[in-house]
């Protein structure tokens, strides 16, 4: 019981530190000043809220590792992360796709979460929502901005959401750990959330004058620890002072 | 505690920002249970140190500081006498009610000129210096300024 979860958390936690290490790349390389704040601030967000899940999942691991060890000492296939998260950022409009659909998602995704019979998911989620509801909204103002701007930032949002598109079924995927953690009264039934996703980003898309992609087949594999080839870069560089310098702290 | 300030917002303590939640003892030990502003806060760290610190200089041998998530953080805890300290720091404070989404989502935002107190006012970024300020502009006085945001 505790295994299973132990590994709900983890996804959560693996979630928000991915995206919150993908994020923090824009620090220093915004589009314009506020852009480069924005997304720092946000990946900020995503490395607060991973700490707290980590913390939380250390303590229902209870082997010893601490949360410094779940973030930054596992192998890659350990890591169970929604693969979107992990894809390299692309160009402006392909992170704010990303953040976009991801962030709608969350939304749904923590407002269920607000009613878990676990007290410290039912906090995580109360906490993370009002951070979540920032991103949502500036995200989907780019998406408007970019979608009902120029035919070059028309283009480039279209072509972004096109690419992104087939990641975003993952976020539905109920297995077994999942379907468990619902009938404990823990987690959420994310099939569920499915059609007020699709509505919610289909009114926000027609609204920026973009055409919704057809869902059909669908990427996956990130809860099953199986990841794209950007994965490794990723956790080489994120990993790489605790693996160069054990134990460091500053 | 309220010796203890706000590394990015000093003219704040701990207590006028709402982050000390309760301060009890647990058999002999003080605990000082604290609650971050958002969850990537940065300045938590420092206040957890700064606690430690004045509990030590007023001869506290056995205290513990926790950390807790709910209930979550708003700015309505912000007490009125935190409110116009910020105004007198060039900060406008958090419109209360920041429970109510319609107001957060709608953007409907009245935000006053810290400075010379117009209504005037547009957001030029939700996100500013810290992760719990926008970026604002007065169109009288032009003068940029940070808002606490709502949450």
């Amino acid at each position: 019981m505790q295994d299973n979860k132990y590994n709900f958390v983890l996804r959560l936690a693996d979630d928000a530190l991915i995206l919150g290490q993908r994020l923090s790349e824009w620090c220093g390389h915004g589009p314009v000043l506020e852009e480069d704040i924005a997304l720092s601030n946000t990946s900020l967000d995503y490395i607060g809220q991973a700490t707290n899940l980590f913390k939380y999942a250390a303590e229902l691991a209870a082997d010893g590792r601490d949360e410094d060890a779940l973030a930054f000492l596992r192998q890659e296939s350990e890591y169970k992360n929604l693969l979107m998260l992990e894809l390299p950022n692309g160009d402006y409009a392909f992170t704010i796709a990303r953040q976009y659909l991801y962030s709608s998602f969350t939304l749904l995704y923590l407002t269920e979460l607000a009613n878990s019979s676990d007290s410290l998911l039912k906090g995580y989620a109360e906490k993370s929502i009002k951070e979540v509801r920032y991103h949502v909204q500036h995200a989907s103002d780019w998406v408007l901005r970019m979608g009902d701007g120029t035919e070059e930032s028309h283009n480039r949002i279209q072509t972004a959401i096109q690419q992104i598109w087939s990641y975003s079924g993952e976020f539905f995927e109920m297995d077994e750990v999942d379907q468990k953690a619902v009938d404990e009264g823990y987690g959420v039934d994310k099939a569920s959330l499915r059609d007020a996703w699709q509505k919610a980003v289909t009114a926000t898309l027609t609204e920026a004058t973009l055409q919704v992609p057809e869902s059909g087949w669908n990427q996956s594999g990130g809860r099953s620890g199986r990841h794209t080839e950007h994965m490794g870069f990723l956790l080489a560089e994120m990993q790489y002072l605790q693996r160069a310098y054990p134990g460091a702290r500053w | 505690m309220t010796e203890v300030f706000d590394p990015e917002i000093p003219v704040l303590n701990a207590v006028e920002l709402g982050i000390v939640r309760h301060v009890r003892y647990d058999d002999q030990t003080l605990v000082v249970v604290i609650t971050p502003t958002y969850s990537g806060c940065p300045a938590m760290r420092t206040i957890e140190e700064d606690i430690i610190e004045i509990l030590k200089e007023k001869g506290v041998a056995n205290y513990r500081v926790d950390t807790t998530l709910t209930p979550a953080w708003t700015t309505d805890w912000m007490t009125d006498e935190a409110r116009e300290k910020l105004v007198r720091e060039g900060i406008a404070p958090p419109q209360k009610g920041s429970a109510d989404k319609g107001l957060l989502m709608g953007r409907i935002r009245d935000v006053k000129c810290p400075r010379c107190g117009s209504h005037d006012t547009a957001m030029i970024s939700q996100f500013g210096s810290t992760a719990c300020k926008s970026l604002y502009k007065c169109a009288e006085c032009l003068e940029p300024f940070d808002y606490f945001k709502c949450i």
